[in-house]
């Protein structure tokens, strides 16, 4: 009986494993979804995003790997080098350049073309020689923060549109003798994202750029202008002391205590602000403009971008991911969550309805546009540390605006 | 015992201890060469770790560091951090040492100043270069003490200002590092026999003759031992100048561990950051193998 029975439960065996093998194999593409995001939103809810995308999209499944942006800045280094990077992978405009010179990134121009996607809806495309290689899902802008006691203490009942006003502004709320100043500007080569955020930032809100026809035009009227400007703030007093190692935590700090009456500021640290100084007033505004300027103004931004893995062999449906996150209500339900602003045009967060403040700096945001030119730019990091080593020596007294953009301009051009 | 025999146990005897070495042979072959190996090959590629296939660049890169300015200026402030660090060390742990060595000081005192000298230690980098970064900011304490002592007229920036940003630094890594000199060289004069210096009353030496041709020729294998160790270790210092300065204001402060992190995390090159962190091995290798040579001369 045993011996008849041996045949039957082989066939049965080999039928079980082939049918686990074919549904194996017909079911779940796994998806690896690397990015720093998920630790910086409340615990679960990217995840709760992407289970909602596994229910709308039966046999797709995705792993997040998450980390520190740190972390994952070295770690998609490295996985671009080895040929082992992620499926999709959360990326910095700043990263883009060296990552596509690697051949790291995939096009999403023909994903984008074979699903007929609309591309009117994200509001920017990042391009490297052609190449679409990451969407703004999240945007953090950079407003101007006021500290309204200390405008009105000052008398300055106008918040300020335009440079001239804001000097005007800056010199009235300083009192050095108080440790009061009227602004602040962090200049540490630790981090030298103040470079973009607090110092090109006047050239873009002006609708001006750091660039022509792809190079640097660092020796331009618009660089020069802005660095003239800086360091006649500087000159006047108005710049709260130790800007060459100032980092922007620190900069935020004085101004949550009161010390510095403006500051150019990511949105996304308003609650910070409050949870520090409940009891402090401020109110945001772009950035002032060079006078007679009346077109649309340039929002500096930082952005959590994603983009594709050229090395990927689930692209197609890598694409279904990146169009899931870029679509309206899930970019909305995302972006409220990170309080940022969204990278779909038609998504509205819900924070903007509820809060003034938020409120306020979506107006800001819908009546401008993003602007950050460093995004795509070979080397980013290095090219801010390059100009920061030169305005630094301009406000040090060592040289004048001219030579410090001419100065920065060489060290640019090497790297491009 | 047969010919083959005995060969084979001699093969056994002198296989043997290298068997017991191996666990170690291997860890270190692992955790150390290997890393070592890479970087030294890194230093002599294009792109390295960036692309796949990366060439062969020769000396192309070392070339590169040394027609940079910004590695002479790093050299010479990374001496000059580390002279100054060693020397300072060196003076207050000794000072400290003798005073908490001392039968004048009182048992309870001593204890007390024995705890609190010894302090810096305990605290890490990170805690040490924003402790000094509170310290000496602008509006900081020491700003404020010494200008109601009428010591300056106005605010110091002691990190922010390219004249006194390197001094800042060094006096923070003085402040950290001494105590290792102290506890060393506390511990070596409690070594010394008494009766050097019972013999030198005696003769009636003074206060500091005894110093001078007792104490410091006694305590000389310590101080070459530790100076060295710390002239090694002090020129490897990154995370308090990172945390304090950044290597600024305008590369004042640019040592070669800041200069070669730039190269690589914040200039994507990892090849040259690979040959600056090859000059850096040199040095410190020349370093120990001096330190070696002199414990076994001793």
């Amino acid at each position: 009986m045993t011996f008849r029975l041996k045949p039957a439960v082989l066939k049965m065996a080999a039928a079980a494993w082939l049918l686990g093998a074919t549904s194996a194999m017909a079911a779940d593409t796994t998806l690896e979804f690397t990015q720093w995001w998920e630790p910086e939103l409340p615990a679960g809810s990217l995840r709760a995003i992407m289970n909602d995308f596994e229910a709308a999209n039966p046999g797709i499944k995705v792993t997040l790997v998450s980390g520190p942006y740190a972390t994952t800045r070295d770690q998609i280094s490295v996985g671009a080098a080895t040929g082992t990077l992620s499926d999709v992978v959360g990326l910095d405009g700043a990263w883009v350049n060296n990552l596509n010179a690697q051949g790291a990134l995939a096009d999403m121009n023909p994903l984008m073309d074979a699903s007929k996607f609309d591309k009117a809806q994200v509001a920017d495309i990042i391009k490297v020689d052609g190449k679409a290689v990451m969407f703004p899902v999240a945007s953090f802008v950079y407003p101007v923060f006021v500290n309204l006691d200390l405008a009105a203490q000052a008398g300055v009942t106008k918040l300020p549109s335009t440079r001239a006003e804001f000097l005007d502004a800056a010199k009235k709320m300083t009192h050095a003798d108080k440790n009061q100043y009227g602004w602040v500007l962090p200049l540490s080569l630790q981090s030298p994202g103040g470079v973009q955020n607090d110092l090109m930032s006047w050239v873009w809100a002006s609708g001006q750029s750091m660039m022509a026809n792809g190079k640097p035009d660092l020796e331009g009227k618009p660089v020069v202008d802005m660095l003239t400007f800086v360091k006649s703030l500087n000159d006047a007093g108005t710049i709260s002391p130790g800007i060459a190692t100032k980092t922007e935590q620190e900069k935020v700090e004085e101004f949550v205590n009161n010390r510095v009456g403006m500051m150019i500021d990511s949105l996304a640290h308003v609650n910070l602000i409050r949870k520090r100084n409940p009891n402090l007033k401020f109110d945001l505004i772009p950035v002032p403009v060079v006078d007679n300027y009346t077109g649309k103004r340039g929002l500096p931004y930082a952005s959590w971008g994603i983009g594709i893995s050229a090395s990927s062999k689930h692209q197609e449906e890598a694409w279904k991911l990146v169009q899931y996150l870029m679509s309206e209500k899930v970019n909305a339900k995302l972006v409220s969550l990170a309080n940022a602003f969204p990278g779909n045009v038609n998504a509205k967060p819900d924070f903007v309805t509820s809060d003034k403040a938020f409120g306020k700096a979506f107006e800001i945001f819908k009546t401008g546009y993003l602007a950050n030119e460093f995004t795509g730019l070979p080397v980013a990091e290095d090219l801010m540390t390059q100009f920061d080593v030169q305005a630094q020596k301009m406000l040090a007294g060592e040289q004048t605006p001219e030579a410090a953009a001419a100065a920065a301009q060489k060290g640019w051009m090497a790297k491009f | 015992m047969t010919r083959q025999k005995r060969s084979h146990h001699k093969l056994k005897r002198a296989v043997a201890p290298y068997l017991y070495l191996s666990p170690s042979l291997i860890i270190i072959g692992l955790l150390m060469l290997l890393p070592m190996a890479t970087v030294i090959a890194y230093s002599f590629q294009n792109s390295a770790v960036l692309r796949r296939d990366p060439s062969f660049a020769g000396l192309k890169h070392y070339q590169a560091i040394f027609a940079d300015p910004v590695f002479w200026a790093s050299l010479w402030h990374t001496l000059y951090f580390t002279c100054m660090s060693v020397v300072f060390h060196m003076t207050i742990g000794m000072v400290f040492a003798l005073m908490l060595n001392s039968d004048r000081i009182n048992p309870i005192l001593r204890n007390v100043l024995r705890v609190l000298y010894i302090l810096p230690w305990l605290f890490t980098a990170v805690i040490i270069a924003v402790i000094w970064r509170l310290l000496l900011e602008p509006n900081g304490v020491v700003n404020s003490i010494l200008m109601q002592l009428g010591i300056i007229g106005s605010k110091v920036e002691w990190f922010s200002s390219p004249q006194t940003a390197l001094h800042a630094v060094t006096f923070a890594n003085i402040w950290a590092g001494y105590p290792l000199f102290m506890v060393s060289l506390l511990a070596g004069l409690q070594g010394i026999p008494k009766d050097f210096y019972e013999a030198a009353d005696i003769d009636g030496a003074k206060a500091y003759q005894k110093l001078f041709f007792i104490t410091i020729p006694q305590l000389m294998p310590i101080i070459i031992s530790i100076s060295l160790l710390d002239f090694i270790w002090t020129m490897q210092v990154f995370p308090l100048i990172w945390i304090t300065t950044g290597g600024g204001p305008i590369y004042s402060t640019e040592v070669l561990s800041t200069y070669t992190y730039k190269l690589a995390f914040s200039s994507y090159n990892l090849s040259q950051a690979s040959a600056s962190a090859v000059v850096i091995l040199l040095i410190s290798l020349g370093l120990t193998l001096f330190y070696i040579r002199y414990q076994r001369a001793r």
